[in-house]
């Protein structure tokens, strides 16, 4: 796992565990119990839950006609897997999560790059940029969606109108290139701070070592900073990958999942059948598979990347 | 070192770093505009705000702040400020302990322990939302700032554990060797060696956590109506404005904004370590 494998997170860091004397039962107890109430919280508002929603996953059920339920066993798997809307939805999902985690990760790393150097005002750069990432998503959404894209006054067609476009209704004729834009612009602050504490973390006397010799900024930067900052990459991918295939705020409040179903993504996919159609044996269904989704999501960007800096790798030799 | 006397730099490498400079503030401003648009926007009045020609010089108002207010933002706000606030200092009370148990006295699996907050975070929250909801109803907890509190709690409890326990294993063992030698109990050991050290990282973690329940939305979407919804929800009523009320609706967002901005900005040396869960510092 990545996040283990980072030093300062690792078991290897500074203090460490204290050596494991193996210890008595009764001592093992006593350094049990600080973990409990922890554990219990999160078993109990996370994992029974979704017990229940895999067993619900097996039920007719609608909140809108109780005392109903019957057991259908696999019915709802086969909706979903026959299910258009599902199909056109986990397209979207996995579109809106790769575009935005990609194009984050790329201009947050020449951000990083850019802020790692020593020019005047650093500081002051370094915080109006992580602002978008603190703004609240919900009103992300709404801001893209009023300030910048609307067809009248939105600032994008002011400028777009000098360019001789005038009133482009962006939202609804670029449905997901607006949705990624709104992502992009939350993350690649989140994706240049991850990258950008890689940058500091860099031991000076190797990038001295290269300079001395005789490797130029690029070459620098391609084979030594580059394969340096790959766990930091890696890192800021799943991170990303886990926050963005959760991607709702934003979806409810420019595009409301359309036109049509255009934008419309798992979550909300999930949220319209449950709260608006009621739907609790399917949506309960669509929510396990999301799971199942999203932990292929995560295995699978690992890899990936894992493979494309092997290649880097091989590249060298 | 000296070079010979007709040594001058390249040109590039003259003008090479003013060149990057200023593309830095150029993308500086791009990303930041958003926000100041935002901003300046919530101080005109609504003519002054809805022009095709965006209006730069204008006389300020606190009009729209005033609207707002009268249309009732300040229970949404408080609510915010409660299940943030409480829903922060439940997740310390119990992280810490456990982030204890997972670094300095280690448990026997803590390799495993660890994951498993990790893999809580991963659960998409779609996936748990209908038992909750259902659980909720049935217990009369919906439109309530306590199914917040307990929510948001578990929604943080992963990150607090990571983050903290990053921080613990900072501690130098020598420290904590001196005290046992010197016969501390682990009452003792924890009140008046462990926490104090911690201090800073225990407020790190409180920001962190106050800004990801701050700025929640889905959960209080959903189970949450009249009596106790949040920030978000409350600019919900602003999706089908069309741009009618661009300016109040400027004033209600940087009304939520503003808090986290503030935090975000005062604790941006520890904003990396916390979203990355304690991995990176």
């Amino acid at each position: 796992m990545a996040v283990g494998a980072l030093p300062p997170a690792g078991p290897t860091a500074t203090a460490g565990p204290l050596p494991a004397r193996r210890p008595p039962r009764r001592a093992g107890w006593r350094r049990r119990w600080p973990l409990a109430p922890a554990l219990l919280w999160l078993v109990v508002l996370t994992q029974l839950p979704f017990v229940f929603t895999v067993l619900f996953s097996f039920q007719s059920r609608n909140l809108l006609r109780p005392g109903a339920e019957r057991w259908v066993g696999l019915a709802n798997y086969a909706n979903v897997f026959t299910d258009t809307v599902f199909r056109a939805a986990l397209l979207t999902e996995i579109e809106l999560t790769v575009l935005a985690v990609a194009i984050a990760m790329a201009l947050g790393t020449a951000l990083a790059l850019l802020l790692d150097r020593r020019f005047p005002g650093r500081g002051v750069a370094r915080t109006l940029l992580i602002s978008p990432f603190l703004v609240m998503p919900a009103v992300a959404g709404l801001l893209w969606k009023t300030a910048m894209f609307d067809p009248v006054f939105g600032l994008v067609n002011v400028a777009a109108s000098w360019a001789g476009v005038q009133g482009t209704d962006f939202t609804s004729r670029f449905p997901v290139a607006s949705v990624v834009t709104v992502l992009v612009w939350q993350w690649t602050p989140f994706m240049m701070l991850i990258v950008l504490a890689g940058l500091r973390s860099q031991p000076a006397d190797t990038l001295e070592a290269a300079r001395v010799d005789g490797a130029g900024p690029w070459a620098t930067f391609r084979w030594i900073t580059l394969p340096y900052l790959r766990r930091y990459i890696e890192l800021g991918v799943l991170l990303g990958v886990i926050h963005l295939v959760n991607t709702f705020d934003v979806i409810y409040m420019m595009t409301q999942g359309g036109p049509g179903t255009r934008t419309t993504n798992l979550p909300y996919y999930i949220y319209q059948r449950a709260f608006l159609g009621f739907d609790v044996g399917q949506s309960s269904a669509l929510g396990v598979v999301t799971v199942a989704g999203t932990l292929v999501a995560a295995a699978l960007a690992l890899r990936l990347l894992f493979t494309a800096f092997t290649g880097v790798r091989a590249g060298d030799r | 070192m000296r070079s010979p006397a007709a040594f001058r730099p390249p040109l590039r490498r003259r003008f090479g770093p003013w060149l990057w400079t200023t593309v830095t503030w150029v993308v500086t401003a791009v990303f930041f505009f958003p926000v100041l648009w935002m901003a300046l926007t919530a101080f005109k009045t609504e003519a002054d705000a809805y022009t095709t020609s965006p209006t730069v010089v204008f006389s300020p108002t606190l009009e729209q702040f005033r609207a707002v207010f009268a249309e009732g933002v300040g229970p949404y706000l408080g609510n915010s400020a409660l299940a943030a606030g409480a829903s922060t200092a439940v997740v310390l009370l119990l992280a810490t302990p456990a982030a204890y148990a997972l670094s300095i006295r280690p448990v026997r699996r803590w390799r495993d322990v660890l994951f498993f907050f990790l893999s809580t975070k991963m659960l998409p929250v779609v996936a748990a939302i209908i038992p909750v909801y259902l659980a909720a109803r049935g217990l009369g907890a919906l439109d309530s700032i306590g199914t917040l509190i307990v929510l948001y709690t578990a929604m943080n409890l992963p990150v607090a554990v990571w983050m903290l326990r990053s921080f613990f294993l900072e501690i130098p063992r020598e420290v904590l060797e001196a005290a046992r030698v010197d016969g501390a109990t682990t009452r003792q050991e924890v009140m008046w060696v462990l926490l104090p050290m911690v201090a800073p990282g225990l407020a790190a973690t409180a920001l962190i956590c106050v800004i990801f329940s701050w700025n929640e939305f889905f959960l209080a979407l959903n189970l949450t109506s009249v009596r106790s919804a949040t920030m978000p929800v409350f600019l919900v009523g602003f999706i089908t404005s069309e741009g009618l009320y661009w300016a109040r609706l400027a004033a209600a967002a940087t009304l939520a904004c503003l808090p986290v901005l503030l935090m975000g900005w005062l604790a941006q040396r520890q904003l990396a370590r916390g979203l990355s869960m304690g991995a990176v510092k």
